[in-house]
Protein backbone atom coordinates (compact mmCIF):
# COMPACT_ATOMS: atom_id res chain seq x y z
CA UNK A 1 0.00 0.00 0.00
CA UNK A 2 2.80 2.18 1.02
CA UNK A 3 4.52 1.56 -1.91
CA UNK A 4 1.18 2.18 -4.18
CA UNK A 5 0.93 5.60 -2.20
CA UNK A 6 4.56 7.23 -2.66
CA UNK A 7 4.33 5.35 -6.76
CA UNK A 8 0.79 7.52 -6.81
CA UNK A 9 1.97 10.70 -5.38
CA UNK A 10 5.24 10.91 -7.88
CA UNK A 11 2.98 10.16 -10.65
CA UNK A 12 0.93 12.75 -10.18
CA UNK A 13 3.23 15.44 -9.04
CA UNK A 14 4.85 14.67 -12.40
CA UNK A 15 1.56 15.71 -14.22
CA UNK A 16 1.91 19.11 -13.02
CA UNK A 17 5.76 18.95 -13.01
CA UNK A 18 6.53 18.25 -16.56
CA UNK A 19 5.85 20.60 -19.30
CA UNK A 20 4.37 18.26 -21.67
CA UNK A 21 2.03 16.93 -19.67
CA UNK A 22 0.95 20.27 -17.44
CA UNK A 23 0.53 21.34 -21.35
CA UNK A 24 -2.08 17.98 -21.95
CA UNK A 25 -3.91 17.55 -18.43
CA UNK A 26 -4.59 21.47 -17.90
CA UNK A 27 -3.43 24.10 -20.22
CA UNK A 28 -4.32 23.02 -23.82
CA UNK A 29 -8.39 21.77 -22.28
CA UNK A 30 -8.96 25.15 -20.29
CA UNK A 31 -7.09 27.34 -22.93
CA UNK A 32 -9.75 25.89 -25.66
CA UNK A 33 -12.46 25.69 -23.34
CA UNK A 34 -12.13 29.53 -22.66
CA UNK A 35 -11.76 29.53 -26.53
CA UNK A 36 -14.16 27.98 -27.36
CA UNK A 37 -16.65 29.64 -24.71
CA UNK A 38 -16.04 32.63 -26.45
CA UNK A 39 -15.75 32.25 -29.55
CA UNK A 40 -18.69 29.15 -30.84
CA UNK A 41 -21.61 30.64 -29.32
CA UNK A 42 -21.34 33.64 -31.60
CA UNK A 43 -20.94 31.13 -35.03
CA UNK A 44 -23.12 28.37 -33.40
CA UNK A 45 -25.50 29.29 -30.18
CA UNK A 46 -26.96 25.40 -30.07
CA UNK A 47 -23.33 24.83 -29.34
CA UNK A 48 -23.69 26.08 -25.63
CA UNK A 49 -26.20 23.00 -25.06
CA UNK A 50 -23.48 20.30 -24.82
CA UNK A 51 -20.91 22.63 -24.17
CA UNK A 52 -19.67 21.30 -20.86
CA UNK A 53 -19.54 17.41 -22.08
CA UNK A 54 -18.14 18.44 -25.12
CA UNK A 55 -15.58 20.28 -23.51
CA UNK A 56 -14.97 17.46 -21.17
CA UNK A 57 -14.57 14.88 -23.77
CA UNK A 58 -11.59 16.90 -25.29
CA UNK A 59 -9.97 17.52 -21.41
CA UNK A 60 -10.12 13.27 -21.99
CA UNK A 61 -8.93 13.03 -24.97
CA UNK A 62 -6.08 15.61 -25.02
CA UNK A 63 -4.68 14.16 -21.43
CA UNK A 64 -4.74 10.35 -22.35
CA UNK A 65 -4.12 10.05 -26.15
CA UNK A 66 -1.66 13.41 -26.25
CA UNK A 67 -0.11 13.24 -22.52
CA UNK A 68 -0.29 9.04 -21.67
CA UNK A 69 1.70 7.32 -24.37
CA UNK A 70 4.76 9.06 -24.90
CA UNK A 71 6.08 8.93 -21.35
CA UNK A 72 5.74 5.20 -21.26
CA UNK A 73 7.53 5.17 -24.44
CA UNK A 74 10.37 7.44 -23.36
CA UNK A 75 10.47 5.68 -20.02
CA UNK A 76 10.80 2.08 -21.93
CA UNK A 77 13.46 3.75 -24.04
CA UNK A 78 15.67 5.22 -21.79
CA UNK A 79 15.87 1.91 -19.58
CA UNK A 80 13.16 3.06 -16.37
CA UNK A 81 11.35 -0.31 -17.25
CA UNK A 82 14.12 -2.07 -16.72
CA UNK A 83 15.74 -0.54 -13.18
CA UNK A 84 11.62 -1.06 -12.21
CA UNK A 85 11.31 -4.49 -13.12
CA UNK A 86 15.08 -5.15 -11.02
CA UNK A 87 13.67 -2.98 -8.16
CA UNK A 88 10.25 -5.21 -8.17
CA UNK A 89 8.03 -2.72 -9.36
CA UNK A 90 5.17 -4.73 -11.52
CA UNK A 91 4.09 -3.61 -14.76
CA UNK A 92 0.34 -3.42 -13.89
CA UNK A 93 1.24 -0.66 -11.74
CA UNK A 94 3.41 0.81 -14.37
CA UNK A 95 0.42 0.82 -16.45
CA UNK A 96 -2.44 1.70 -14.42
CA UNK A 97 -0.90 4.42 -12.10
CA UNK A 98 -0.06 7.20 -14.60
CA UNK A 99 -3.81 6.30 -16.13
CA UNK A 100 -5.08 6.70 -12.33
CA UNK A 101 -2.92 10.16 -11.76
CA UNK A 102 -4.16 11.34 -15.46
CA UNK A 103 -7.93 10.29 -14.26
CA UNK A 104 -7.27 12.51 -11.06
CA UNK A 105 -5.68 15.49 -13.15
CA UNK A 106 -9.12 15.48 -15.53
CA UNK A 107 -11.20 15.62 -12.36
CA UNK A 108 -9.73 18.72 -11.23
CA UNK A 109 -10.30 20.13 -15.09
CA UNK A 110 -13.67 18.50 -15.03
CA UNK A 111 -14.60 20.22 -11.89
CA UNK A 112 -13.02 23.78 -13.42
CA UNK A 113 -15.16 23.29 -16.56
CA UNK A 114 -18.02 22.19 -15.00
CA UNK A 115 -18.38 25.04 -12.66
CA UNK A 116 -17.54 27.81 -14.64
CA UNK A 117 -19.38 27.02 -18.18
CA UNK A 118 -22.58 28.34 -16.58
CA UNK A 119 -20.88 31.46 -15.08
CA UNK A 120 -18.84 32.61 -17.77
CA UNK A 121 -20.68 31.44 -20.50
CA UNK A 122 -24.43 30.59 -19.31
CA UNK A 123 -24.12 26.84 -20.38
CA UNK A 124 -26.74 24.34 -19.12
CA UNK A 125 -25.52 22.15 -16.38
CA UNK A 126 -26.07 18.60 -16.09
CA UNK A 127 -29.24 17.43 -14.64
CA UNK A 128 -28.09 13.79 -13.73
CA UNK A 129 -25.14 14.07 -11.15
CA UNK A 130 -24.47 10.18 -10.91
CA UNK A 131 -24.78 10.01 -14.72
CA UNK A 132 -22.86 12.76 -15.40
CA UNK A 133 -19.54 11.27 -12.97
CA UNK A 134 -20.62 7.68 -14.48
CA UNK A 135 -19.56 8.86 -17.85
CA UNK A 136 -16.97 11.15 -16.98
CA UNK A 137 -15.50 8.10 -15.36
CA UNK A 138 -16.20 5.35 -18.23
CA UNK A 139 -14.97 7.98 -21.00
CA UNK A 140 -11.74 8.32 -18.86
CA UNK A 141 -11.17 4.80 -17.86
CA UNK A 142 -11.65 3.67 -21.66
CA UNK A 143 -9.23 6.53 -23.14
CA UNK A 144 -6.75 6.31 -20.77
CA UNK A 145 -6.73 2.47 -21.04
CA UNK A 146 -6.58 2.71 -25.35
CA UNK A 147 -3.62 5.62 -24.59
CA UNK A 148 -1.55 3.17 -22.25
CA UNK A 149 -2.10 0.56 -24.74
CA UNK A 150 -0.56 2.95 -27.60
CA UNK A 151 2.56 3.32 -25.08
CA UNK A 152 2.57 -0.31 -24.96
CA UNK A 153 3.02 -1.44 -28.68
CA UNK A 154 4.44 1.59 -30.57
CA UNK A 155 8.08 1.22 -31.34
CA UNK A 156 9.08 4.48 -30.82
CA UNK A 157 7.26 8.17 -29.94
CA UNK A 158 6.96 9.03 -33.72
CA UNK A 159 4.23 6.31 -34.00
CA UNK A 160 2.54 6.65 -30.62
CA UNK A 161 1.89 10.33 -32.03
CA UNK A 162 0.45 8.16 -34.91
CA UNK A 163 -1.76 5.95 -33.39
CA UNK A 164 -2.94 8.43 -30.76
CA UNK A 165 -3.63 10.99 -33.80
CA UNK A 166 -5.94 8.07 -35.84
CA UNK A 167 -8.45 8.28 -32.53
CA UNK A 168 -7.70 12.26 -31.92
CA UNK A 169 -8.41 13.48 -35.31
CA UNK A 170 -11.68 11.76 -36.13
CA UNK A 171 -13.06 11.89 -32.20
CA UNK A 172 -12.88 15.73 -32.65
CA UNK A 173 -14.26 15.95 -36.06
CA UNK A 174 -16.92 13.04 -35.89
CA UNK A 175 -17.22 12.43 -32.25
CA UNK A 176 -19.79 15.06 -31.47
CA UNK A 177 -17.94 18.28 -30.18
CA UNK A 178 -18.25 20.26 -33.01
CA UNK A 179 -21.26 18.78 -34.70
CA UNK A 180 -24.05 16.86 -33.06
CA UNK A 181 -23.96 13.30 -34.61
CA UNK A 182 -27.41 13.55 -36.07
CA UNK A 183 -25.85 15.86 -38.50
CA UNK A 184 -23.31 13.42 -39.47
CA UNK A 185 -24.26 11.54 -42.89
CA UNK A 186 -24.97 7.75 -42.19
CA UNK A 187 -21.60 6.13 -42.96
CA UNK A 188 -19.84 8.79 -40.77
CA UNK A 189 -22.16 8.23 -38.34
CA UNK A 190 -21.93 4.82 -38.11
CA UNK A 191 -17.89 4.93 -38.31
CA UNK A 192 -18.20 7.15 -35.23
CA UNK A 193 -19.65 4.77 -33.42
CA UNK A 194 -16.45 3.30 -33.05
CA UNK A 195 -15.18 5.89 -31.00
CA UNK A 196 -15.07 6.69 -27.20
CA UNK A 197 -15.62 10.31 -27.91
CA UNK A 198 -19.14 9.23 -29.73
CA UNK A 199 -20.19 6.66 -27.45
CA UNK A 200 -19.32 9.39 -24.47
CA UNK A 201 -21.08 12.62 -25.72
CA UNK A 202 -24.43 10.29 -26.26
CA UNK A 203 -23.75 9.01 -22.79
CA UNK A 204 -23.43 12.28 -21.56
CA UNK A 205 -26.63 13.58 -23.55
CA UNK A 206 -28.78 10.88 -22.96
CA UNK A 207 -27.96 10.44 -19.18
CA UNK A 208 -26.98 13.56 -17.95
CA UNK A 209 -27.89 16.58 -20.12
CA UNK A 210 -31.53 15.71 -20.17
CA UNK A 211 -31.58 15.52 -24.20
CA UNK A 212 -31.97 12.91 -26.41
CA UNK A 213 -29.52 10.29 -26.84
CA UNK A 214 -29.05 9.20 -30.97
CA UNK A 215 -28.74 5.78 -29.81
CA UNK A 216 -28.58 3.68 -26.47
CA UNK A 217 -26.78 5.71 -23.82
CA UNK A 218 -26.76 2.69 -21.43
CA UNK A 219 -25.19 0.74 -23.90
CA UNK A 220 -22.55 3.49 -24.58
CA UNK A 221 -21.47 3.47 -21.01
CA UNK A 222 -21.47 -0.62 -20.96
CA UNK A 223 -19.00 -0.09 -24.28
CA UNK A 224 -16.76 2.38 -22.96
CA UNK A 225 -16.23 0.43 -19.42
CA UNK A 226 -15.61 -2.75 -21.27
CA UNK A 227 -13.54 -1.36 -23.65
CA UNK A 228 -11.36 0.38 -20.74
CA UNK A 229 -11.06 -3.04 -19.66
CA UNK A 230 -9.86 -4.61 -22.69
CA UNK A 231 -7.72 -2.41 -22.95
CA UNK A 232 -5.68 -2.55 -19.81
CA UNK A 233 -5.81 -6.15 -19.70
CA UNK A 234 -4.40 -6.33 -23.57
CA UNK A 235 -1.80 -3.59 -22.66
CA UNK A 236 -0.64 -5.47 -19.60
CA UNK A 237 -0.31 -8.77 -21.87
CA UNK A 238 1.87 -7.25 -24.27
CA UNK A 239 3.58 -5.05 -22.00
CA UNK A 240 7.66 -5.10 -22.79
CA UNK A 241 9.91 -4.25 -20.14
CA UNK A 242 12.81 -4.62 -22.60
CA UNK A 243 14.01 -0.86 -23.92
CA UNK A 244 14.09 -1.68 -27.38
CA UNK A 245 10.56 -3.17 -27.33
CA UNK A 246 11.82 -5.74 -30.35
CA UNK A 247 10.63 -8.84 -28.57
CA UNK A 248 6.96 -8.30 -28.47
CA UNK A 249 5.07 -10.80 -26.53
CA UNK A 250 2.22 -11.22 -28.74
CA UNK A 251 1.36 -9.45 -32.12
CA UNK A 252 0.46 -5.98 -31.80
CA UNK A 253 -2.77 -6.14 -33.55
CA UNK A 254 -4.22 -7.85 -30.48
CA UNK A 255 -4.93 -3.99 -29.81
CA UNK A 256 -7.69 -4.09 -32.06
CA UNK A 257 -9.45 -6.06 -29.33
CA UNK A 258 -10.38 -2.41 -27.34
CA UNK A 259 -12.70 -1.72 -30.85
CA UNK A 260 -14.67 -5.02 -29.83
CA UNK A 261 -17.45 -3.55 -27.56
CA UNK A 262 -18.07 -0.82 -30.04
CA UNK A 263 -18.48 -3.20 -33.15
CA UNK A 264 -20.57 -5.01 -31.26
CA UNK A 265 -22.76 -1.82 -30.20
CA UNK A 266 -23.29 -1.22 -33.57
CA UNK A 267 -23.87 -4.66 -34.65
CA UNK A 268 -27.01 -4.42 -31.87
CA UNK A 269 -28.13 -1.03 -32.78
CA UNK B 1 35.97 -22.17 1.78
CA UNK B 2 33.19 -19.26 1.72
CA UNK B 3 30.02 -20.13 -0.16
CA UNK B 4 29.23 -19.80 -3.72
CA UNK B 5 26.90 -16.81 -4.09
CA UNK B 6 26.78 -16.27 -7.62
CA UNK B 7 27.15 -19.78 -9.66
CA UNK B 8 27.22 -19.62 -13.31
CA UNK B 9 27.53 -23.05 -15.18
CA UNK B 10 27.63 -23.24 -18.49
CA UNK B 11 25.60 -20.33 -19.58
CA UNK B 12 24.62 -19.83 -23.09
CA UNK B 13 22.76 -16.73 -24.46
CA UNK B 14 22.57 -16.22 -27.79
CA UNK B 15 20.24 -13.44 -30.05
CA UNK B 16 19.34 -15.03 -33.16
CA UNK B 17 22.26 -16.23 -34.83
CA UNK B 18 24.76 -14.47 -32.78
CA UNK B 19 26.14 -16.18 -29.66
CA UNK B 20 26.40 -13.55 -26.71
CA UNK B 21 28.32 -15.31 -24.53
CA UNK B 22 29.34 -19.86 -25.16
CA UNK B 23 29.25 -21.97 -22.24
CA UNK B 24 31.11 -19.87 -19.67
CA UNK B 25 31.14 -20.91 -15.89
CA UNK B 26 32.15 -19.40 -12.93
CA UNK B 27 31.75 -18.57 -9.59
CA UNK B 28 31.26 -15.48 -7.20
CA UNK B 29 32.51 -16.33 -3.19
CA UNK B 30 30.31 -14.86 -0.21
CA UNK B 31 32.05 -10.93 0.60
CA UNK B 32 33.93 -10.93 -2.85
CA UNK B 33 34.66 -8.23 -5.33
CA UNK B 34 34.61 -9.81 -8.58
CA UNK B 35 35.24 -7.97 -11.80
CA UNK B 36 34.20 -8.81 -15.14
CA UNK B 37 36.28 -7.09 -17.95
CA UNK B 38 36.11 -7.42 -21.71
CA UNK B 39 35.78 -5.44 -24.65
CA UNK B 40 32.32 -4.45 -26.04
CA UNK B 41 30.64 -6.84 -27.38
CA UNK B 42 32.44 -9.63 -25.13
CA UNK B 43 29.42 -10.90 -23.20
CA UNK B 44 29.63 -9.18 -20.20
CA UNK B 45 26.19 -7.06 -20.30
CA UNK B 46 24.10 -10.48 -21.56
CA UNK B 47 25.73 -12.42 -18.35
CA UNK B 48 25.38 -9.29 -15.97
CA UNK B 49 21.40 -9.32 -16.94
CA UNK B 50 21.10 -12.34 -16.99
CA UNK B 51 21.93 -12.76 -13.68
CA UNK B 52 20.19 -10.01 -12.52
CA UNK B 53 16.92 -11.01 -14.40
CA UNK B 54 16.59 -9.21 -16.96
CA UNK B 55 16.94 -11.75 -19.32
CA UNK B 56 16.28 -15.68 -19.81
CA UNK B 57 19.44 -18.15 -20.43
CA UNK B 58 19.35 -19.84 -23.80
CA UNK B 59 21.68 -22.99 -22.04
CA UNK B 60 22.96 -23.68 -18.72
CA UNK B 61 22.42 -22.51 -15.09
CA UNK B 62 22.49 -19.37 -13.33
CA UNK B 63 22.05 -18.79 -9.28
CA UNK B 64 22.04 -15.74 -7.46
CA UNK B 65 21.89 -16.39 -3.42
CA UNK B 66 20.41 -19.69 -4.71
CA UNK B 67 18.20 -17.91 -6.42
CA UNK B 68 17.11 -18.76 -10.22
CA UNK B 69 17.32 -15.15 -11.71
CA UNK B 70 14.64 -16.18 -14.91
CA UNK B 71 12.25 -18.55 -12.56
CA UNK B 72 12.30 -16.59 -9.14
CA UNK B 73 12.13 -12.91 -9.99
CA UNK B 74 9.62 -11.73 -7.17
CA UNK B 75 12.81 -13.42 -4.91
CA UNK B 76 15.71 -11.84 -6.15
CA UNK B 77 14.42 -8.45 -6.13
CA UNK B 78 15.46 -7.79 -2.53
CA UNK B 79 18.62 -9.97 -2.48
CA UNK B 80 20.56 -7.67 -5.44
CA UNK B 81 20.81 -4.49 -5.96
CA UNK B 82 21.85 -3.18 -9.45
CA UNK B 83 23.19 -0.21 -10.85
CA UNK B 84 22.37 -0.12 -14.36
CA UNK B 85 24.73 2.04 -16.70
CA UNK B 86 21.88 4.02 -17.45
CA UNK B 87 20.51 5.37 -14.52
CA UNK B 88 16.85 4.26 -15.06
CA UNK B 89 15.20 6.84 -13.20
CA UNK B 90 12.13 9.13 -14.68
CA UNK B 91 13.25 12.71 -15.60
CA UNK B 92 11.03 14.41 -12.93
CA UNK B 93 11.80 12.11 -9.70
CA UNK B 94 13.76 13.99 -7.41
CA UNK B 95 16.25 11.77 -5.64
CA UNK B 96 14.14 12.40 -2.29
CA UNK B 97 11.33 11.07 -3.70
CA UNK B 98 13.63 8.40 -5.55
CA UNK B 99 14.57 7.24 -2.27
CA UNK B 100 10.87 6.72 -1.05
CA UNK B 101 9.24 5.70 -3.91
CA UNK B 102 12.32 2.69 -4.32
CA UNK B 103 12.23 1.83 -0.50
CA UNK B 104 8.86 1.15 -0.45
CA UNK B 105 8.81 -0.83 -3.44
CA UNK B 106 10.97 -3.19 -1.36
CA UNK B 107 9.36 -2.61 2.16
CA UNK B 108 12.59 -1.22 3.71
CA UNK B 109 12.39 2.58 5.44
CA UNK B 110 14.11 5.24 3.18
CA UNK B 111 17.83 5.62 3.71
CA UNK B 112 18.33 9.10 3.22
CA UNK B 113 21.68 8.82 5.17
CA UNK B 114 23.26 7.44 2.00
CA UNK B 115 22.15 10.21 -0.34
CA UNK B 116 23.98 12.81 2.41
CA UNK B 117 26.58 10.20 2.03
CA UNK B 118 27.17 10.05 -1.20
CA UNK B 119 27.28 14.09 -1.88
CA UNK B 120 23.48 14.62 -2.73
CA UNK B 121 21.85 16.43 0.44
CA UNK B 122 21.76 19.66 -1.29
CA UNK B 123 19.86 18.40 -4.15
CA UNK B 124 17.58 16.31 -2.71
CA UNK B 125 15.08 17.90 -4.25
CA UNK B 126 16.28 18.84 -7.68
CA UNK B 127 14.90 16.58 -10.37
CA UNK B 128 16.60 14.22 -11.85
CA UNK B 129 17.42 15.98 -15.32
CA UNK B 130 18.73 18.27 -13.70
CA UNK B 131 21.59 16.34 -12.00
CA UNK B 132 25.21 15.98 -13.17
CA UNK B 133 25.79 12.87 -15.39
CA UNK B 134 28.19 12.03 -11.66
CA UNK B 135 24.94 12.60 -9.19
CA UNK B 136 22.72 10.63 -11.21
CA UNK B 137 25.26 7.51 -10.88
CA UNK B 138 25.54 8.47 -7.04
CA UNK B 139 22.12 8.32 -7.06
CA UNK B 140 21.49 5.12 -8.52
CA UNK B 141 24.55 3.61 -6.72
CA UNK B 142 22.75 4.92 -3.26
CA UNK B 143 19.16 3.35 -4.58
CA UNK B 144 20.74 0.38 -5.31
CA UNK B 145 22.20 -0.37 -2.01
CA UNK B 146 19.35 0.81 0.20
CA UNK B 147 17.98 -2.02 1.10
CA UNK B 148 20.55 -4.04 2.16
CA UNK B 149 21.24 -6.39 -0.58
CA UNK B 150 23.43 -9.63 -0.70
CA UNK B 151 24.58 -9.12 -3.87
CA UNK B 152 25.08 -6.02 -5.60
CA UNK B 153 25.98 -5.09 -9.55
CA UNK B 154 28.02 -2.34 -10.73
CA UNK B 155 27.98 -1.59 -14.35
CA UNK B 156 30.48 1.40 -15.01
CA UNK B 157 30.37 2.51 -11.33
CA UNK B 158 32.23 5.23 -11.77
CA UNK B 159 32.11 6.50 -15.14
CA UNK B 160 31.35 10.36 -15.36
CA UNK B 161 32.74 10.61 -11.57
CA UNK B 162 35.59 13.42 -10.39
CA UNK B 163 38.11 11.76 -8.42
CA UNK B 164 36.95 12.79 -5.16
CA UNK B 165 33.60 11.00 -5.90
CA UNK B 166 35.77 7.89 -7.08
CA UNK B 167 37.08 7.84 -4.13
CA UNK B 168 33.68 7.69 -2.11
CA UNK B 169 33.02 4.87 -4.07
CA UNK B 170 35.75 2.66 -3.53
CA UNK B 171 35.22 3.54 0.02
CA UNK B 172 31.38 2.61 0.14
CA UNK B 173 32.06 -0.53 -1.97
CA UNK B 174 34.27 -1.41 1.03
CA UNK B 175 32.73 -0.84 3.38
CA UNK B 176 29.78 -3.31 1.93
CA UNK B 177 32.32 -6.21 1.25
CA UNK B 178 33.06 -5.70 5.31
CA UNK B 179 29.61 -6.36 5.96
CA UNK B 180 29.32 -9.30 3.86
CA UNK B 181 27.88 -7.82 0.59
CA UNK B 182 28.98 -9.49 -2.74
CA UNK B 183 29.87 -7.37 -5.54
CA UNK B 184 29.87 -8.16 -9.41
CA UNK B 185 31.74 -5.34 -10.70
CA UNK B 186 31.79 -4.74 -14.59
CA UNK B 187 34.44 -2.21 -15.80
CA UNK B 188 36.19 -0.67 -18.79
CA UNK B 189 38.89 1.13 -16.24
CA UNK B 190 41.48 -1.26 -15.40
CA UNK B 191 42.89 0.46 -12.62
CA UNK B 192 39.82 0.42 -10.87
CA UNK B 193 39.17 -3.35 -11.08
CA UNK B 194 42.74 -4.10 -10.37
CA UNK B 195 42.20 -1.88 -7.05
CA UNK B 196 39.14 -3.23 -6.10
CA UNK B 197 38.78 -6.99 -7.40
CA UNK B 198 39.50 -9.88 -5.41
CA UNK B 199 39.31 -11.71 -8.61
CA UNK B 200 38.58 -11.00 -11.75
CA UNK B 201 37.71 -12.48 -15.08
CA UNK B 202 38.17 -11.48 -18.91
CA UNK B 203 35.54 -12.21 -21.16
CA UNK B 204 36.28 -12.28 -25.29
CA UNK B 205 33.80 -13.17 -27.60
CA UNK B 206 31.74 -14.99 -25.34
CA UNK B 207 34.39 -16.94 -23.41
CA UNK B 208 36.40 -16.36 -20.85
CA UNK B 209 39.69 -16.62 -21.51
CA UNK B 210 41.14 -15.93 -17.87
CA UNK B 211 40.53 -16.18 -14.33
CA UNK B 212 42.24 -15.19 -10.92
CA UNK B 213 43.24 -12.58 -9.02
CA UNK B 214 45.00 -9.43 -10.53
CA UNK B 215 48.29 -10.31 -9.48
CA UNK B 216 48.10 -14.02 -10.85
CA UNK B 217 46.19 -12.62 -13.67
CA UNK B 218 49.09 -9.85 -14.28
CA UNK B 219 51.82 -12.48 -13.17
CA UNK B 220 51.07 -15.52 -16.10
CA UNK B 221 51.62 -12.35 -19.28
CA UNK B 222 54.64 -12.00 -21.67
CA UNK B 223 54.40 -8.57 -20.19
CA UNK B 224 58.10 -7.03 -18.87
CA UNK B 225 58.68 -6.00 -15.42
CA UNK B 226 60.07 -2.12 -15.15
CA UNK B 227 63.04 -1.76 -12.59
CA UNK B 228 64.23 1.95 -12.26
CA UNK B 229 66.94 2.48 -10.07
CA UNK B 230 68.91 5.64 -8.74
CA UNK B 231 72.01 5.50 -6.76
CA UNK B 232 74.17 8.16 -4.90
CA UNK B 233 76.96 7.62 -7.09
CA UNK B 234 75.10 6.13 -10.67
CA UNK B 235 76.84 3.06 -11.42
CA UNK B 236 74.33 1.89 -13.28
CA UNK B 237 74.33 4.24 -15.76
CA UNK B 238 76.18 2.27 -18.25
CA UNK B 239 75.02 0.76 -21.31
CA UNK B 240 77.59 -1.76 -21.54
CA UNK B 241 75.79 -3.73 -17.70
CA UNK B 242 74.18 -6.60 -18.52
CA UNK B 243 71.86 -7.75 -15.71
CA UNK B 244 70.35 -11.43 -15.98
CA UNK B 245 66.79 -11.36 -17.96
CA UNK B 246 66.93 -8.22 -18.85
CA UNK B 247 66.05 -7.89 -22.49
CA UNK B 248 65.67 -3.83 -22.72
CA UNK B 249 67.41 -0.69 -20.79
CA UNK B 250 67.55 3.40 -20.75
CA UNK B 251 68.22 6.01 -18.35
CA UNK B 252 65.72 8.71 -17.38
CA UNK B 253 66.46 11.30 -14.90
CA UNK B 254 69.26 9.61 -13.11
CA UNK B 255 67.72 6.58 -12.77
CA UNK B 256 68.53 3.39 -14.57
CA UNK B 257 65.42 1.72 -16.05
CA UNK B 258 65.73 -1.99 -17.08
CA UNK B 259 62.99 -4.14 -18.72
CA UNK B 260 63.00 -7.55 -17.12
CA UNK B 261 61.25 -11.22 -17.90
CA UNK B 262 62.21 -12.53 -14.34
CA UNK B 263 62.54 -9.53 -11.57
CA UNK B 264 63.98 -12.42 -9.51
CA UNK B 265 67.33 -12.38 -10.72
CA UNK B 266 67.19 -9.09 -12.20
CA UNK B 267 66.97 -7.14 -8.91
CA UNK B 268 69.33 -9.53 -7.17
CA UNK B 269 71.93 -9.17 -9.46
CA UNK B 270 71.33 -5.00 -9.32
CA UNK B 271 71.87 -5.25 -5.79
CA UNK B 272 75.04 -7.20 -5.37
CA UNK B 273 76.48 -5.27 -8.52
CA UNK B 274 75.50 -1.71 -6.36
CA UNK B 275 77.25 -3.16 -3.30
CA UNK B 276 80.22 -4.24 -5.30
CA UNK B 277 80.74 -0.79 -6.94
CA UNK B 278 80.96 0.68 -2.99
CA UNK B 279 77.68 2.84 -4.67
CA UNK B 280 74.63 3.35 -2.34
CA UNK B 281 71.34 2.52 -3.50
CA UNK B 282 68.68 5.59 -3.32
CA UNK B 283 65.51 4.24 -4.77
CA UNK B 284 64.68 1.33 -6.21
CA UNK B 285 61.24 0.83 -8.27
CA UNK B 286 59.80 -2.32 -9.21
CA UNK B 287 56.44 -1.81 -11.89
CA UNK B 288 54.80 -4.98 -12.89
CA UNK B 289 52.97 -5.01 -15.84
CA UNK B 290 49.23 -3.84 -14.97
CA UNK B 291 46.18 -5.46 -15.59
CA UNK B 292 45.48 -2.99 -18.39
CA UNK B 293 48.70 -4.13 -19.91
CA UNK B 294 47.71 -8.18 -19.77
CA UNK B 295 43.98 -7.34 -20.66
CA UNK B 296 45.14 -5.83 -24.12
CA UNK B 297 47.47 -8.98 -24.33
CA UNK B 298 44.94 -10.89 -24.10
CA UNK B 299 42.30 -9.49 -25.63
CA UNK B 300 44.37 -8.80 -29.10
CA UNK B 301 46.60 -12.64 -28.28
CA UNK B 302 42.54 -13.81 -28.54
CA UNK B 303 43.26 -15.51 -25.20
CA UNK B 304 46.12 -17.58 -26.78
CA UNK B 305 48.66 -17.85 -24.05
Amino acid sequence: MNAFVNHFSFEFRTGIRNKQLLLMNYLFPLGLYLMMGFIMPEINPLFLESMIPAMVVFAILAATLLGLPDPLVNAREAGIFRSYKINGIPSSSILTIPALTTILHLVIVTVIITATAPLLFDAPLPVNWPNYGLTFIAMAFACAGISVLIGVISASSRVTVLWSQLIFVPSMLLGGLMLPYSMLPDVAGKISQLLPATQAMNAFNGLAMDKVADFDPTGSVIALLLSGVLAFVVAIYLFNWDSRNTTPRGHPLLALLVLLPYVIGLLLA
Amino acid sequence: MKDSVIEVRDFRKTYGDLVAVDGISFDVQQGEIYGLLGPNGAGKTSTLESLEGLRSPDGGSLRVAGIDPAREPRKLRNVIGVQLQSAGLPESITPDEAMKFFCAYHDVAPRFDLLERLGLNEKRNAQFFELSSGLQRRLALALAVAHNPQVLFLDEPTAGLDVASRVELHNLMRELQANGTTIMLATHDMAEAEEMSDRVAILLRGKIVTIGTPMEITSTGAGLTKVSVRTQGGSLINPELHFPAVSQQSVKDDYAIFFSTDIGPTVSAIIAHIEVQEDTLIDLRVERPSLEDRFLEVTTTGGAQ
